[in-house]
């Protein structure tokens, strides 16, 4: 103690001489410049992909105007490009995963939050927040050798027999669809909206709950009642989250969705996203248009996500406001 | 005033809160059944070969997946190299330096960055990396796998320090130490356990990317000497492997499956008991 | 004192370091080669490449991401080679030039292969018959089931099932998509109004599928499927594969016979332009017949890289046609080697 208080002491000393040259050595200038250049550094890299995107993307800018994304023609061949199927299917898939995920996960988050004996409650949501780190391709390796088969055994018949009538089960089931990509999609993002819709669960205070309780209400009814309209901008916010991170989804999508640009009302029919073409066709585009074509692709999608995680952030950010 | 509580609310009671935990036994039964069927599938083909062979022409069996592990490790210490300095740095910008509203800003950008979907950024490696250098490249992939490392760190790292309670920094600058040494050698060894385990979460998390190396490593049937040359990696060869024809190819698939979830797996459980028992937890 | 001592230890790990990186670089290294480029003649690149390491002390990294990406990667420059079995363009031709300060892309023609009818139904396991236009209609969509009037006819014998046809097509650039839609287009001239030939067209029916692998692949969990791979993928797969009515009406099966009497067909076949060899007029021809090239630039600025190259041509078309039949891949008719024996000096 006595040592480090006089080396102190000494380096106060060898610091009374200020000035520029005195503190550098001190290395405040230095922390700070070395610092403010990462950071500025990272606003140069996100520049420059914006850059790079946009850049390459001009002549299909150029030749079809926005009109590439209501068409949906694509042909290499002919050299004609449509980003419509591609939209298409991005969309649709991440509806049917929200459509899915967001019920199962906001359930098993009330019971995280509410439910459960914190030890558990701690231990479970542990294990569930590691399914999000599980990586995509093997998400894609299951999707394909063990969810596919088994929504073609056990899935798809019961559907075709109930509801085979309408346009959105149509069609044979080959396996590889719109809905087995929404499914597996749907596991993918499920942890986030459990993860956070628990977190904001159990920030609304003790004392809304014990209100409700005392007054005679179950809880049940506390929960569906009080906690979750309180608690619901956040869970908003974490569906945007899971939302953005299931439109650029890639390799699990592109293993199971059947890889054909077609726009099809049937879930049950092949389809692809733009995530999907672009790993599989900009490998061996060739020819401006067409390289543009994706790269025009890759920037609708980038600028989806921007915008859907900015309304995430703005819910969850309010939920924080709310003084959680 | 003690209201009765009817039969039918007992009832619409203890259902929906059965499905409840229903629901959350089918997402944890999910992570075991991912688990359970790699182990099952993966280990029956995990042998010597797998981890020390190069793999073999097409049509021939057997060979391993030697060079893509080896592969993926270069990479990765690659994009640690590029992504966790950037980032870490810039976060202790956020932390210890930066005003309110350049702060948003900053925070706003790296969040931009942080949801650029991985395979836009490998088109963007292609474009700064592959087509310049003309050769495909490890060096590629490690940039790409670099700049996604790099969201993560600085929110990490601006979290962890954030958490290191003020009188700290005082009493050391009390003492005369500058702000510099303040940092370096008060603050940041104090949250030096949740910032290790959040680089390592955060190089768990690209160990499993496979979109951004599809066009910047593209692939090695043999070793790759150095960073300039192609490389092979674990996730696009499960990738390639798994949408191949031969049941022989399925296995080696399925066994390499099993190593990078388990890798990724150890890597997450260890960091976040570090993180749920370290200091900054102790300090709530 | 002891830091004096550290930098001490530290410059003289650091020469010895050196030193011992210099010796393992002078060490001989093998030339390191990349090409990109077709699934279809992927079986025997990886086998000749594997076998040629020794040969030419040269290690040739072939990643099959189809022709498409061949032919990307060589005028992109980010491979050393590419292989295609797709013709290339005079567009594409001047893309390359254009992107390489004027150089031209030399085309090598190395094996001759076959692209089949492939097919999974249940039951069946004799060789179907097909011809043009009732593959034309299959994969237009007009002939939905395998039980098909058209079908019938054809396979007199056969008892077809009421089973939906799912066609499988590729979903990358693929050689074999242009050899099979080139031979398409000649059988219907509906096919060539509508669809065409290159080596992606937008297909009116059918599952997309990676490579000759994951059509491959489709074939074998898909019952019902119907798709075109080259003749290794179906055998080493064990799927069953048709036969093909060729123009004089002869029902042909895929092999190393059939296909290089297509090529001997052909008019004159020669070796520095990429000729189509589908639909020949002849005896014996099987029909959906191809030749695949390796496209090389004519100049490198790694001279070590040229020598490779020329190296590894040479042997291909000399010593290595004996594997290409082991894999049943048809050699090159003698005229066309030895045509590309001597093209290969154009390479510098």
């Amino acid at each position: 103690m006595a040592t480090s208080t006089s080396h102190i002491a000494e380096t106060l000393h060898r610091r009374a001489k200020s000035g520029f040259f005195a503190r550098l050595r001190g290395g405040d200038e230095l922390s700070y410049l070395i610092t403010l250049a990462c950071t500025i550094s990272i606003l140069l890299i996100v520049g420059v992909i914006v850059f790079e995107l946009w850049f390459n993307s001009r002549a299909t800018f150029h030749a079809f105007g926005f009109g590439f994304l209501t068409s949906s023609a694509w042909d290499p061949n002919a050299d004609k490009y449509g980003a419509l199927p591609f939209i298409y299917g991005t969309c649709v898939t991440s509806f049917i995963a929200m459509l899915i995920a967001v019920p199962l996960g906001v359930a098993a988050s009330i019971f995280l939050a509410e439910m459960a004996p914190p030890q558990l409650s701690n231990i479970l949501t542990f294990l569930i927040e590691l399914l999000a780190a599980v990586p995509s391709v093997i998400y894609g390796l299951i999707g394909i050798f063990v969810l596919v088969p088994a929504i073609r055994t056990y899935l798809v018949p019961p559907l075709k027999s109930a509801f085979g009538y309408l346009p959105i089960f149509e069609g044979t089931f080959y396996g590889l669809s719109f809905l087995s990509a929404g499914i597996v999609l749907s596991v993918m993002v499920v942890p986030f909206i459990i993860s956070v819709s628990r977190e904001v669960l159990m920030a609304v205070p003790r004392e809304q709950r014990e209100a409700a309780l005392a007054v005679g209400a179950t809880k049940w009814e506390t929960t569906w009642d009080i906690v979750l309209p309180n608690a619901s901008t956040g869970i908003f916010g974490s569906i945007f989250l899971a939302l953005a991170r299931a439109l650029g989804e890639t390799m699990a999508v592109t293993m199971v969705i059947g890889n054909t640009p077609k726009i099809s009302a049937s879930l049950l029919s092949p389809g692809y996203s733009i995530a999907a073409v672009i790993a599989n066709e900009f490998a061996e585009a060739n020819g401006d248009l067409y390289i543009s074509s994706l790269i025009f692709m890759a920037l609708v999608l980038f600028g989806l996500t921007i915008v859907i995680n900015a309304v995430a952030r703005i819910f969850i950010m309010t939920t924080q406001g709310k003084g959680g | 005033m003690m209201m009765e509580i009817s039969a039918s609310r007992r009832i619409v009671n203890s259902v929906m809160l059965t499905l409840s935990g229903v629901c959350t036994v089918f997402v944890v039964g999910v992570l075991f059944f991912i688990l359970g069927y790699l182990l099952l599938h993966g280990v029956s083909s995990l042998n010597w070969d797998f981890f020390t062979k190069l793999p073999k022409p097409s049509g021939e069996t057997g060979g391993g997946m030697a060079n893509a592990i080896v592969g993926s490790g270069k990479i990765l210490l690659l994009a640690a190299l590029i992504g966790v300095p950037i980032g870490f740095l810039a976060g202790v910008y956020l932390a210890e330096y930066s005003g309110k509203t350049f702060a948003f800003t900053i925070r706003y950008v790296v969040d931009l960055l942080n949801g650029v979907p991985s395979i836009v950024i490998g088109i963007v490696a292609y474009a700064l990396v592959v087509r310049p250098m003309r050769h495909f490249s490890a060096l590629a992939g490690g940039v790409a796998l670099g700049i996604m490392m790099i969201p993560i760190a600085v929110r990490t790292t601006e979290e962890f320090l954030r958490a290191i309670p003020n009188n700290i920094r005082e009493g050391a600058m009390a003492l005369g130490a500058t702000k510099a040494t303040t940092i370096y050698t008060v603050v940041i060894p104090a949250a030096i356990s949740g910032l290790t385990s959040g680089m390592m979460l955060n190089l768990a998390r690209v160990a499993g990317e496979t979109a951004p190396l599809l066009f910047t490593a593209l692939g090695n049937q043999y070793w790759s000497s150095g960073y300039l040359a192609p490389i092979a990696t674990l996730p696009v060869m499960i990738y390639n492997y798994a949408i191949a024809p031969e049941d022989d190819l399925h296995q080696q698939a399925w066994a390499a499956g099993f190593v990078l979830l388990t890798l990724v797996l150890v890597i997450n459980v260890t960091a976040r008991l570090i993180i749920a028992r370290g200091p900054a937890a102790q300090r709530r | 004192m002891r830091s004096q001592m550290l930098r001490k230890a530290a410059g003289s790990v650091a020469i010895a370091s050196f030193v011992f990186a210099a010796i393992l670089g002078a060490a001989n290294q093998p030339i390191q080669m990349t090409g990109a480029g077709a699934t279809f003649p992927a079986p025997i690149y990886q086998k000749w490449f594997n076998d040629y390491q020794s040969i030419g002390n040269v290690q040739i990294n072939y990643q099959a991401n189809g022709s498409g990406g061949g032919i990307k990667g060589v005028t992109e420059g980010t491979v050393d080679f590419g292989a295609s079995d797709a013709i290339l363009s005079k567009e594409q031709l001047e893309a390359f030039k254009s992107k390489n300060g004027g150089h031209g892309l030399l085309t090598f023609p190395t094996v001759l292969g076959a692209v089949v009818p492939s097919y999974n139904v249940p039951g069946i396991t004799a060789e179907l018959n097909f011809t043009g236009p009732v593959l034309a209609d299959i994969f237009l969509g007009k002939i939905k089931k395998w039980n098909d009037p058209a079908l019938v006819k054809v396979n007199a014998g056969v008892k077809l099932p009421d089973l939906d046809i799912v066609v499988a097509h590729r979903s990358d650039g693929s050689g074999t998509t242009f050899c099979f839609t080139d031979y398409l287009s000649k059988a219907s001239a509906e096919w060539e109004k509508s669809v065409g030939r290159n080596a992606s067209v937008s297909w009116p029916v059918g599952l997309g599928a990676k490579g000759n692998d994951g059509v491959a692949g489709l074939l074998k969990q898909q019952t019902g499927a119907l798709g075109y791979i080259e003749l290794i993928y179906a055998v080493k797969n064990h799927l069953p594969y048709g036969k093909v009515q060729n123009k004089s009406g002869e029902f042909m099966k895929a092999d190393l016979k059939t296909v290089s009497a297509a090529a001997a067909a052909a008019k004159g076949p020669s070796a520095d332009t990429q000729l189509s060899i589908t639909d020949a007029v002849g005896k014996g021809v099987y029909p959906i017949s191809t030749f695949t090239w390796l496209l090389v630039p004519d100049t490198f600025k790694d001279s070590q890289k040229a020598e490779a190259i020329k190296g590894f041509l040479k042997w291909a078309v000399t010593k290595g046609q004996e594997q290409a039949e082991s894999l049943d891949y048809a050699r090159l008719p003698i005229a066309v080697a030895q045509e590309v024996e001597k093209r290969i000096s154009l390479i510098k």
